[in-house]
């Protein structure tokens, strides 16, 4: 018999800094139940990066284990470098939405499409949080915030779509409701030998939610739930009936020769071409 | 066996990172730098490294930084361009003590500029580019064989100092071919970083230059930009951490100036006019002591092959003893206001500027200027 799930086990004796209600709580939970559920005792095989953030303080400092918070959407190329010259750890990148999509995108596409054999968990949360409440290229059409007090300007990103044709081998979305779904998403995304990527649609009630009339981080949470549509269920619907819907489901699971293993080969082969 | 070749100045330097035990190179196209990561792309594998070509700048130097807490020995090259995207990560890899090597080709700027063309304007923003209180070190080749020998001494420094080392070249001794004579491998001076012992848990101070655990070994170490602990703990509110943590990481430079700094010196006892230069632009002063001599004059120079930290004593030295100081270089001046600042006003200081179309300043040209100023 396992033994029973406790977060504790992974954890620094570190309080955490999140607000009440905040949704990197759920998500830190739900990746670590993951790790237990995969057998993991400890995070020794794991390396962690992210960026800055509020997110970027899942792993760092609070995981035991390694941790490297690098600046301001920088987390994926320091993880290309680790994981390349460390291919046996297991290289897992956590970030918002301000981190990963827009100061950090192009490192993003750029890892799914070499389908570099890193884990990325997006904490989406729809808006800058440590900052105060800015407009992130994730808010949604029309919302207030400190940047937009007139109601966003801007159509927001679909990560998710985005990285399933840049060339991820696995690509998911759910959000703080679907804790189950999560768990199974972070599973997959860990033992996925390519490029993955789990995009939480995640609740930050204190710099979104009360701009938004959505006060409490239950109110979110049920705002998520009303909203939320299958991908299944998507396919049949148009753009008007989706437009302000929060896509959830797998958008990707297929394999691909690894980053990693494909720039291995390529060294045997310049091995043999050493010229003395 | 020494062997000789004749180089490239940006072959010398990818041959000095192999020679220096590099693993792993990351960087973004440009001129008059890619030569370097072509080379490196070809060499690097075949010994069991890595050379990776990334989606920009930003992104080559994030890889390097990844790969050294890896335990590579890691390497960037890029230009002016490139340099100043570069600069958020230079900080993060000094706040965060780690060790690499970034190499910088300049051409003329700012901006684009004269892509191919030679300058020398980045030798402050080597120095102060990154935002917040920091010291560089940063190498200045002269030569063909310097790009090499100078490549390894980088790398040396990194190790040695837990720190980001810049070797500022420019595209005239990056594009030039010369003769190198290369050491034999066991003749050639290799330096580590220092690793921790299993038990231990401060890697972030307690000591000048602390330990580097690599990630992956089980040490479960935090590194963060942010403010830290000496077990790299983040502290952003308590003022004594961080006076404690930035004097340190400036300290160990700083006091250590004396061991790192390294000129060339000719004649500074006993001379006329003094010449304080580096690059490609010394090169000129070698052949300007000749013509001096003819007309009388003793000229003593100093040639900077570390820029940063500056060797304010040697200045000081010669401004002493000259009637002048004389500081050619080709940027509109940098070096010029830190020579005059370490001279002290112990003599006047004249500078020799030239911008543009990569036309380096003749002996003639310094020559005229000396005997119109003394």
């Amino acid at each position: 018999m396992a033994e029973d799930f406790s977060v504790r086990r992974y954890l620094r004796d570190v309080s955490l800094p999140f607000c009440p209600g905040c949704g990197n709580v759920i998500v830190m939970s739900r990746f670590l139940k993951a790790i237990h559920e995969l057998g993991h005792k400890d995070l020794n095989k794991f390396v962690f990066c992210s960026g800055i953030g509020c997110a970027a303080w899942i792993p760092s400092p609070h995981f035991k284990a390694d941790s490297i918070h690098t600046p301001h959407g920088r987390s994926i190329p320091v993880a290309t470098g680790v994981k390349l010259v460390r291919p046996e750890s297991n290289v897992v990148v956590f970030g918002g939405d301000g981190d990963l999509l827009g100061i950090g995108l192009s490192h993003l596409i750029h890892a799914a499409r070499r389908n570099q054999d890193i884990v990325v968990v997006l904490v989406n949360n729809m808006i800058y949080g440590m900052t105060g409440g800015q407009v992130a290229p994730t808010t949604p059409l029309g919302f207030r915030t400190t940047t937009t007090p007139y109601g966003s300007f801007e159509r927001p990103l679909d990560a998710a779509r985005l990285l399933a044709v840049a060339g991820a081998c696995y690509v998911a979305r759910w959000t703080t409701v679907h804790v189950e779904q999560l768990v199974e998403a972070m599973k997959r995304a860990i033992t996925t030998d390519g490029f993955a990527f789990v995009e939480v649609v995640s609740q930050c009630p204190t710099a979104f939610g009360r701009r938004v009339g959505l006060k409490t981080s239950l109110d979110i949470l049920r705002w998520f739930k009303q909203n939320s549509v299958l991908l299944q269920q998507a396919k049949e619907m148009n753009d008007e009936d989706l437009e302000g819907k929060i896509v959830v489901g797998e958008f990707v699971r297929r394999k691909l020769p690894s980053f990693s293993k494909t720039i291995y080969k390529v060294r045997e082969v310049a091995k043999g071409a050493k010229k003395n | 066996m020494e062997r000789t070749r004749f180089w490239q100045g940006n072959e010398a330097c990818a041959d000095g990172a192999m020679a220096a035990g590099c693993k792993f190179f990351a960087g973004y196209p440009i001129t008059p730098a890619s030569e370097i990561a072509e080379q490196l792309a070809e060499k690097l594998p075949q010994v069991g490294g890595i050379a990776i070509q990334m989606e920009d700048e930003l992104a080559s130097l994030g890889a390097v930084i990844g790969a050294s807490w890896a335990g590579a020995k890691a390497m960037t090259a890029t230009s002016g361009p490139g340099f100043s995207l570069m600069q958020e990560n230079i900080g993060y890899a000094f706040m965060t003590e780690t060790p690499c090597v970034i190499v910088d080709v300049q051409r003329s700027g700012p901006s684009t500029g004269q892509a191919t063309k030679c300058g020398q304007g980045d030798v402050m923003q080597a120095r102060w580019g990154t935002h917040g209180d920091y010291m560089s070190i940063v190498l200045s080749p002269n030569s063909v064989q310097e790009m090499f020998d100078l490549t390894i001494k980088a790398f040396n420094l990194a190790e040695a100092y837990r720190t980001p080392v810049v070797l500022l070249a420019d595209e005239i001794v990056a594009h030039m071919r010369e003769r190198v004579v290369m050491p034999p491998p066991d003749e050639i001076e290799i330096v580590n970083r220092k690793k921790p012992k299993e038990t231990q848990i401060a890697f972030f101070g307690s000591e000048e230059i602390p330990p580097m655990p690599s990630v992956g070994e089980g040490f479960n170490v935090p590194v963060t930009g942010s403010t830290h602990d000496e077990r790299g703990y983040r502290y952003t509110a308590d003022f004594l951490i961080h006076r404690e943590l930035v004097e340190r990481l400036v300290g160990k430079i700083r006091r250590n100036a004396l061991k790192i700094v390294d000129v060339e010196s000719h004649n500074i006892e006993q001379c006329d006019v003094g010449v304080v230069s580096y690059g490609c632009t010394s090169r000129a002063v070698y052949e300007t002591v000749g013509l001096a001599k003819e007309k009388g004059i003793e000229i003593g120079f100093i040639r900077l092959r570390t820029i940063w930290p500056f060797p304010d004593n040697i200045i000081q030295k010669i401004a002493q003893n000259a009637k002048a100081i004389f500081v050619p270089e080709m940027n509109l001046r940098q070096i010029f206001y830190e020579v005059e600042r370490a001279a002290h006003n112990c003599a006047p200081v004249f500078s020799i500027n030239k911008i543009g179309g990569g036309e380096m300043i003749t002996p003639d040209e310094l020559m005229s200027e000396i005997l119109r100023r003394v």
